[in-house]
């Protein structure tokens, strides 16, 4: 079963962090992500540009229309996510919990649809 | 057959649906396939049993004949969607296993945890626990606790779609997860006694199904997992319960501790209870309901409220604290501190927790506190007080308790009457 670890956490908290403090969590994230390799869990991950850079698109009656920003505004942002694969969703929650965001922002865990 | 041999039936149907249906769901590996094979395979018990017996190992017999009644199924309906076909194969390719009786009450347990995941919405747990593991009906929890039964058929409802959807597991947590997931399943179970104990609202302040129902769950689970805390749970719920029959007058008005009959209290529960107790206290691994346990201990073994060793409630309360920090643990520690030095000695605590808004909307705190202003005197306060809790609640018994204060405040003659002690 296929999982998408979606993690959020404050924007502004991450952009103001030390220079120092932003690679040392960097190299935990590489650690984690080495790890989940090995473990045979991951699939895929990336990490994502601020919202500021985020343009959301819709398309209303035939026309396409752009907008600025995220979807929506909230209190934590998206940020990156894995995609990783699972026996079940506590195997997921075990991963999950081990990604550094979890210690100061949410990952919210959404199986993957799979196609009939 | 005889009416001996239905009444037997009837008891075993009783007594082994819930466990049957917690293996037929792992078997299956789905909730509503399980429900239906359980209900083919009794329809086949009754057809068979009586001209042929009851078999030796009705739960066996129940468990095998459903899960084939479950393939037989799927074969049924594989013709329309071929999926089904290799489901089925699947089904009858695994051994039939779980006919040790070890295998089978951890079906119960596997069964419990799955209605608590945390990763359901809670009042979904509530309601999925009291539907599959204790087999209410879905109309039955629905009143019980006043909701819309489509409200809370769609709670379930969604609730088995996440379990399936989202994948999660049938199956006791490891030990090392154990921590993390036993505080939700004491959680559901003590939430289903005191919604049944104290009800939220409407008329009737107790709903005894509940309790039971909780009750029989804890008692469930301290035998299949005896931990301090399912053996502390057990305790509490089974001290509390021993007061039921008195907390209420013939008019159906509330009664508080001090006022009860304490000779009516069930004195079977208070001694299972009081062996609990000791047993949770002596691992040394107690946390809060070992702790709440040991309170209501001490009130059941006091004559009366002026005989309750108040001193002793008082430390357990700071204990609880420590354990399980939270204004309503604040709150009783005041009214206890009030029994031991006094109703002045309390109002202070209750006006800290006042002054940093600590319970907003609460009741008991006003109604507490109208209570030890009453007993020094300040009446005018007191009656602003009781009317504050009369208006933060909907719950029938609460509301003419606190009404009828009222009312012997409104006139000249006083009774005297000692502060609120927990009840």
């Amino acid at each position: 079963m296929k999982y998408l670890c979606l993690i959020y956490g404050l924007e502004a908290a991450w952009a103001a962090q030390s220079e120092t403090d932003r690679n040392r969590i960097y190299g935990e994230y590489m650690a984690f992500t080495e790890d989940i390799q090995k473990s045979g869990h991951l699939l895929g991950g990336e990490e994502l540009q601020p919202t500021q850079a985020a343009t959301t698109v819709r398309v209303r009656n035939g026309k396409v229309s752009a907008t600025d920003g995220p979807f929506a505004e909230t209190k934590e942002q998206l940020g990156g996510y894995y995609l990783i694969e699972a026996a079940d969703l506590n195997e997921a929650i075990q991963v999950a919990s081990r990604i550094p965001g979890a210690r100061d922002g949410s990952i919210e865990v959404r199986p993957i649809q799979e196609m009939e | 057959m005889e009416g001996e041999g239905f009444r037997q039936i009837e008891s075993i149907y009783r007594s082994e649906s819930r466990r049957v249906i917690a293996t037929l769901i792992r078997l299956l590996g789905d909730f509503d396939l399980a429900e239906e094979a359980l209900h083919e395979a009794w329809a086949a018990a009754l057809e068979q049993w009586p001209s042929q017996g009851i078999p030796a190992q009705p739960r066996a017999w129940l468990v095998s004949t459903g899960r084939f009644k479950a393939i037989d199924s799927l074969r049924r309906r594989a013709r329309f969607q071929p999926l089904l076909g290799d489901a089925a194969e699947h089904l009858e390719a695994d051994l039939p296993e779980g006919r040790d009786a070890d295998e089978l009450e951890d079906d119960r347990l596997r069964l419990i945890f799955t209605c608590c995941h945390p990763a359901l919405n809670p009042d979904a747990q509530v309601a999925l626990t009291l539907r599959e593991v204790c087999g209410l009906a879905t109309e039955e929890i629905a009143r019980a606790f006043l909701i819309p039964a489509p409200t809370l058929a769609q709670r379930i409802v969604r609730a088995k779609a996440k379990i399936r959807d989202a994948k999660i597991p049938y199956q006791v947590p490891s030990p090392r997860e154990l921590p993390e997931r036993l505080p939700s399943v004491l959680r559901v179970i003590y939430l289903i006694f005191n919604e049944g104990y104290s009800a939220s609202s409407g008329e009737s302040a107790t709903r005894p199904d509940l309790t039971g129902e909780a009750i029989r769950l804890g008692r469930l689970l301290a035998d299949l997992l005896p931990d301090a805390e399912t053996t502390g749970l057990l305790a509490l719920m089974l001290l509390h319960d021993s007061r039921s029959s008195t907390r209420m007058d013939g008019a159906g008005n509330l009664l508080l501790l001090e006022h009860q009959d304490r000779s009516l209290w069930n004195r079977e529960q208070i001694t299972e209870g009081l062996a609990l107790v000791k047993r949770a206290l002596s691992s040394q691994r107690f946390g809060p309901y070992g702790i709440q346990a040991a309170i209501a201990a001490v009130h059941a073994e006091s004559s009366d409220a002026a005989a309750t060793d108040w001193e002793e409630i008082v430390g357990l309360y700071v204990v609880l604290h420590r354990l399980d920090p939270s204004p309503i643990v604040e709150l009783n520690q005041a009214v206890a501190i009030a029994m031991r030095d006094g109703p002045l000695a309390g109002l202070d605590r209750i006006d800290a927790l006042l002054a940093r808004s600590a319970l907003p909307g609460y009741h008991l705190i006003h109604a507490a506190r109208a209570d030890l202003l009453r007993r020094i005197g300040q009446l005018g306060e007191a009656r602003a007080a009781y009317a504050k809790a009369l208006e933060m609640t909907q719950q029938g018994a609460e509301r003419r308790y606190l009404e009828s204060r009222l009312q012997e405040l409104g006139g000249n003659d006083l009774p005297s009457r000692p502060p609120p002690g927990p009840h």
